[in-house]
């Protein structure tokens, strides 16, 4: 038989996915890993490992055999314990039956609510420098990803002004960060407030992604989704990949309103059917047990930071003291070099790693992104090598 | 930070690493060397800080002395209790810790020397025969897995990523 129609040179990449960037960070990554002996603040993870009580609860669940599917939503123990959780630490009651869904990390979540509310051509606002995942989520699902710029003089919190001139007509949804990767910045209580006002006059979906809430090193303010008015129209994305030190174990969940939840488990359940039993048992533990190793461990990044901004200041760097997170994105303009060159220019000379602040987007010119994720040893080896790479330049 | 929060945070670091510097515990804690220094020196003087030690790999060390854990039972006194017996015991220099405990037992004291011979011989002539010492129980020390909070063995480095967003 012959197939007259065969073309060898067929491109079969959905044209949405092929106008997808790759992610800055990679190309980056793939650098960093051809060299030895790099001193790397470009890991957005922490460096502590899992505390041991969560990783014994992993073993303990798997010495009991427990290793079936659990219910789409996760376990009802783990939702009750994560809205328990979450009625105390942030001021909002969600059911554990109907408003929480556990999600394979705040990763599936994000891309379950983009899937589940938005149509193409639908746009979503979100403010930059951002985590990487947040325009390619929008966009996977044929809609459009619609930028806000945040600024170092405004501690990189997103305006209510910015953000309503960006509003038009297909404007579904305002996806927000803070604690906020990259930058460290977070919103007082008043900022919150006057996106709440934005979101509730313009009809608005809040999408709040609080996966550093618990690292946070000022005033703690509530969850956007306690503000008058915001429940119904907030769907509140949280995981155990930060505070607990999780990252492997890819667990998160959401909570929103009914609605929404049913919709996002509908995707769920179609593509991941559920996440990982014996990783939900860990997750479980850290909510009942883990606040002592959490609390430790936020004090740890707390020094961290105070350390990290002195040096970077020390050295002619501008740089505020961020709020929260594990980032600082120290202004690197007056050297004279941008974003990537001075990434790749301290790499290649003092073999430190930072990521450019462009990898986080446009609005990440300027800036490079420091993770304080890593030992006070290797923060100290990377200033003073850092500090060599500008007075030599 | 108040005075007190700074202290118990300078106390906290040195507990961890008495190491780590006045400099490093000033720029940790948001405070300048000099405050750091000078609350230091009032709690080395007022005995809040009673001194400072490292944590040792014995085996690496080639640190081949003995160490045993004693139990001891007491006839507490009608004034000061097990004070003074605990003190009599901790005089000693073969003596590196002594603890007041719960349970079967009175005083869990810690004792180091050259040989088993010369433990066994320092527990039954000088610390079983004091006055209201009633029995003894001695457990040597075999291998140290874990002193204050640090473990002796480390975790192996297992692949993780050098960048991640
Ligand atoms: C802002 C933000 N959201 C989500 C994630 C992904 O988290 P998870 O491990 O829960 O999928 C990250 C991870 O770096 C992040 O920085």
């Amino acid at each position: 038989m012959s197939d007259s129609k065969s073309r060898p040179d067929r491109n079969w990449v959905a044209k949405h996915i092929a106008g997808l960037p790759r992610s800055g960070i990679r190309d980056f990554f793939e650098l960093v890993n051809s060299r030895d002996g790099v001193i790397s603040l470009g890991i957005g993870e922490p460096d502590f490992v899992t505390p041991w009580g969560i990783r014994e609860a992993t073993i303990y669940a798997l010495d009991k055999g427990h290793t079936s599917y659990t219910s789409n939503l996760g376990l009802l123990s783990l939702r009750r314990e994560c809205c328990r959780y979450v009625g105390r630490e942030f001021g909002v009651d969600y059911d554990p039956v109907g408003e929480c869904i556990i999600t394979v990390g705040v990763s599936e979540g994000l891309d379950l609510i983009m899937r589940a509310i938005l149509d193409p051509g639908d746009e979503v606002i979100y403010h930059e420098p951002s985590y990487v995942s947040y325009a390619p989520s929008v966009a996977m699902t044929h809609a459009i990803p619609v930028a806000v710029t945040t600024e170092a003089e405004n501690g990189f919190a997103v305006r209510a002004e910015d953000v309503e001139k960006r509003i038009t007509p297909r404007t579904k949804a305002l996806l927000l960060n803070y604690p906020n990767n990259p930058t460290g910045g977070n919103l007082s209580h008043a900022q919150k407030a006057a996106l709440a006002r934005l979101a509730v006059e313009r009809d608005l979906l809040v999408i709040t992604d609080e996966i550093y809430s618990e690292l946070t090193y000022g005033e703690r303010t509530q969850s956007i989704a306690a503000f008058p008015g915001m429940r119904e129209r907030t769907v509140f994305l949280h995981g155990f990949s930060k505070a607990f030190a999780m990252t492997g174990y890819r667990i998160g969940y959401a909570c929103g309103p009914r609605p929404l939840i049913e919709a996002m488990m509908k995707v769920h359940q179609y593509s991941m059917l559920c996440a990982c039993g014996f990783a939900q048992e860990a997750a479980l533990e850290a909510l009942r047990n883990g606040a002592r190793d959490r609390e430790a461990m936020r004090g740890e990044y707390e020094q961290r930071r105070n350390v990290i901004v002195r040096r970077l200041n020390g050295m002619g760097l501008s740089c505020n003291l961020p709020e929260g997170a594990f980032y600082v994105f120290p202004r690197i303009a007056a050297t004279g070099l941008s974003a990537q060159e001075f990434a790749m220019g301290l790499l290649e000379h003092k073999n430190v790693a930072v990521v450019p602040g462009t990898a986080f987007g446009a609005a990440g010119e300027g800036h490079v992104r420091c993770a304080y994720a890593a030992s006070m040893a290797d923060i100290e080896t990377a200033m003073s090598r850092m500090r060599e790479f500008i007075d030599e330049l | 930070m108040t005075n007190e929060d700074l202290k118990k945070a300078v106390i906290g670091l040195l507990q961890k690493n008495a190491r780590i510097g006045e400099s490093e515990i000033a720029d940790r804690l948001r405070s300048d060397p000099e405050t750091v220094a000078r609350l230091i020196r009032e709690m080395e003087g007022d005995g809040t800080i009673i001194g400072y030690h490292a944590l040792v790999n014995d085996e690496l060390a080639g640190n081949g002395e003995v160490r045993a854990l004693i139990e001891v039972q007491v006839l507490p006194e009608r004034d000061g209790g097990f004070d003074r017996v605990a003190r009599a015991i901790g005089r000693f220099r073969e003596v590196c810790s002594v603890y007041l405990v719960s349970g079967q037992y009175d005083l869990r004291v810690e004792v180091t020397g050259e040989t088993l011979q010369q433990v066994a011989l320092f527990v039954a002539s000088r610390l079983a025969p004091i006055d209201g010492v009633q029995a003894t129980a001695t457990h040597f020390m075999l291998k140290k897995y874990k002193e204050s909070g640090f473990s002796v063995e480390k975790d192996e480095d297992y692949e993780r990523l050098k960048v991640s967003p």
